[in-house]
């Protein structure tokens, strides 16, 4: 009985409805494609539930990614559905352990394109340290589901001793940015539209949870850390101002950009402040130990351009204010509704 | 990146500013037309650069709020007819028209696309030969070549099941029409730099010569602008109102002549409705006889229903410059970006988002 069912696996070079009915080919799509890759001795187990033990304070997230393309330059769906759940730990001071992935794919979806991103996942979990011990797939009807969405869920152990929060930023803390932003939002944004820039951009999908380490090893005085995913930086700004009801000044000037990020969004006329990245965080931290964490910062390569972009204030509370490269201000406000090309 | 870090040099416009503050002692009030200025003022805080005798206003220069109710009603009814698919730039998305939006009519299955210029429509069109794809054509000159390229081609191609719905509109008319209300005493124009580059300088030599009103082209970076307001600001002083280009790079008197030839040959030219400002007569384009087959007003019949303004909005007065997004009562407590009334506070290059978006936050 088997060999026929792994025969039509292969035969079939593409998802169908059947591949989610709880059937062999089910099981099949499991044990062929999606379970060797990733497998650990908790995944295993193949029980309803994985079982572990954990102690101390906890942290834990879910995230839904829908990406679309499913493939884009610098990354994937799976790498962006591992590192979104290990950096939402990571931003709270967890250390990321254990992650579920919960698969639904559009029926046709290519068996190599699913191959691709499970590759994708087994390698970015590697790299981030963290293993994927529960999971769950569902083949729903063409034209349901765009291609394939993915669900992460993640838990990890909060450090001692550390509370970090958006409402711990204190009035002189200084603001620190890992890197250059909007790489993420138009890499994604080139592929969807067909856009070809002459500088290429790369998504800047990464797992930030070593640079928190490496963070937290140079100073635990970081009060505030979140990486700027959806909204850009302008959302992570404005939602720290809100929470600690501080002022927040940047300056234009410091924020690093590159050089395809600007072209394309002068050419679109978006604000780079506004795109999403993947692998960038901003640190609110003690001035005192800002020199420290920048040093620990620039010499992991997710922070090579670790920069501090402004500080927190007395002044406009809640309110996110950025000096203009030609000294005039200006409010940062926070995004609303779907970032839009303009129309001439 | 060349040709926009020199535009943004701090040194170079604090320059500029000193000098207009050091040149200035009449009264300048200057008009930009151009949406893309105002966002450019807005998000480098140029204002705050200016001496106050230098006062800023925002005209009607941003496509999508200057379309009227009616319209978009026109779009919303073509929307929802059978098998047609609607394409549009993105901007008109989220504005209301008298009862919903494109972005409201998309989540009630309307097929409604996001393009980028109207060659992706055509493209639609060549792909989907069982839909009828209506690109909503709004613009000013800048737009109107590109329409009128799709319309040739989309003729040379035979394709069928491609239209326009063609609400062009034209810029000179407007100014004019401004002008002639006479409720704003302008001093000065900073005429718009992209539509400049297509039509040129002629149009605007009658404002310098019968309205005494200053005029010069401006691109969109702040030294640019600065610029721009420095020679304003000096033939105001001189009292000699004159046509000038600050904005060399990208504009020549003349325009661009392959442009203006064809839309020439696509387009007649007939009154259009602004909002705010109402019919102006000759401040529109309509597809030329030849290529009626392609204008969605003539091939589908259109029933939009009756219009309806939005109470309270002052999205008209703002676009004649009348008020300032501030002076409205609704602005950034009934109309945010989120929950926007009128156009202005959709579209990116409108007035009051981009005063609510880019304020100084004093005024908020």
């Amino acid at each position: 009985m088997p060999p026929i069912i792994s025969t039509e696996i292969f035969m079939n070079d593409k998802i169908l409805l059947a591949h989610g009915s709880g059937s062999k080919l089910s099981h099949d799509l499991l044990e062929k494609i999606l379970v060797p890759p990733i497998n650990n001795s908790i995944l295993a187990r193949m029980d309803d539930a994985a079982v572990f033990e954990l102690s101390g304070k906890l942290a834990f997230t879910t995230d839904s990614y829908v990406v679309s393309p499913i493939f884009f330059p610098g990354g994937d769906i799976g790498r962006l559905a591992v590192c979104g759940t290990v950096n939402d730990l990571s931003m709270s001071g967890a250390e990321p352990l254990y992650l579920s992935l919960a698969l639904i794919i559009e029926e046709g979806l290519e068996l190599e394109e699913l191959r691709r991103i499970i590759e994708s996942v087994k390698n970015t979990c590697a790299e981030a340290g963290v293993q994927i011990i529960t999971g769950d797939t569902k083949v729903v009807n063409h034209g349901k589901a765009d291609k394939l969405f993915i669900n992460t869920a993640g838990i990890g152990v909060i450090r001692k001793g550390l509370d970090i929060s958006g409402a711990n930023a204190k009035v002189g803390d200084k603001i620190i940015l890992s890197g250059s932003i909007g790489e993420h939002g138009i890499a994604v944004m080139s592929q969807r539209e067909g856009l070809q820039f002459s500088v290429p951009v790369q998504s800047d999908c990464a797992p930030l949870n070593r640079l928190v380490s490496d963070m937290l090893g140079a100073s635990r005085k970081i009060n505030c850390l979140r990486d700027p995913t959806r909204g850009g930086l302008a959302a992570t700004l404005n939602e720290f101002a809100r929470q600690s009801n501080a002022g927040i000044s940047i300056e234009e000037e410091k924020i690093p950009l590159h050089d395809g990020v600007r072209g394309a969004c002068e050419l679109l006329g978006l604000d780079p402040l506004y795109i999403a990245n993947e692998g960038k965080l901003v640190a609110i931290v003690s001035p005192a130990d800002t020199e420290e964490i920048l040093a620990a910062m620039r010499k992991n390569k997710y922070a090579g351009g670790a920069v501090v972009i402004g500080e927190v204030t007395a002044e406009h509370r809640g309110r996110v204010v950025m000096k203009t490269r030609i000294g005039a201000s200006r409010i940062v406000d926070m995004p609303t509704g779907e970032i839009l090309p303009r129309i001439c | 990146m060349r040709f926009i870090d020199e535009f943004r040099d701090a040194g170079l416009a604090r320059k500029l500013a000193h000098r207009i503050a050091a040149v200035s002692t009449k009264q300048a009030r200057l008009m930009e037309f151009c949406g893309g200025h105002t966002v450019a003022i807005m998000k480098n805080g140029i204002r705050q650069l200016l001496p106050p005798t230098v006062q800023m206003l925002s005209g009607p220069g941003c496509p999508v709020c200057v379309t009227a109710n009616s319209d978009i009603d026109k779009v919303l009814a073509l929307a929802r007819l059978p098998d047609v698919t609607i394409t549009t730039f993105g901007d008109m998305l989220k504005v209301p028209g008298s009862y919903s939006s494109l972005q409201r009519a998309r989540a009630d299955g309307c097929d409604i696309r996001i393009v980028y210029s109207t060659q992706d429509a055509l493209q639609i069109a060549r792909e989907n030969p069982a839909k009828s794809v209506v690109f909503i054509g709004i613009g000013f000159e800048t737009t109107a070549p590109t329409v009128a390229a799709a319309v040739m081609q989309a003729d040379a191609e035979k394709i069928k099941n491609f239209y326009i719905l063609c609400l062009l509109k034209l810029t000179p008319p407007a100014m004019k029409a401004l002008l002639d209300l006479g409720e704003v005493k302008l001093d000065g124009i900073i005429c718009p730099g992209h539509v400049s580059a297509i039509i040129g300088t002629h149009p605007y030599q009658s404002y310098a010569r019968d309205y005494r009103v200053a005029c010069v082209v401006s691109g969109f970076e702040p030294v640019d602008i600065l610029q721009a307001v420095e020679m304003l600001v000096q033939q105001i002083e001189a009292g000699k109102p004159d046509v000038e280009i600050a904005y060399t790079r990208g504009v020549k008197p003349e325009g661009n002549i392959k442009a203006l030839e064809m839309m020439q040959k696509a387009f007649d030219i007939r009154g259009a409705t602004w909002r705010g400002i109402g019919t102006i007569p000759s401040s529109g384009y309509r597809l030329k006889q030849k290529y009626s087959r392609f204008d969605a007003e003539t091939a589908f019949v259109i029933d939009p229903g009756p219009v309806r303004e939005h109470q309270g909005c002052c999205c008209g007065e703002v676009l004649r410059g009348v008020k300032t997004p501030a002076d409205c009562k609704l602005f950034a407590k009934v109309c945010v970006p989120e929950n926007p009334v009128g156009p202005c506070m959709v579209s990116s290059e409108g007035s009051c988002a981009a005063y609510y978006q880019y304020g100084d936050f004093h005024e908020r």
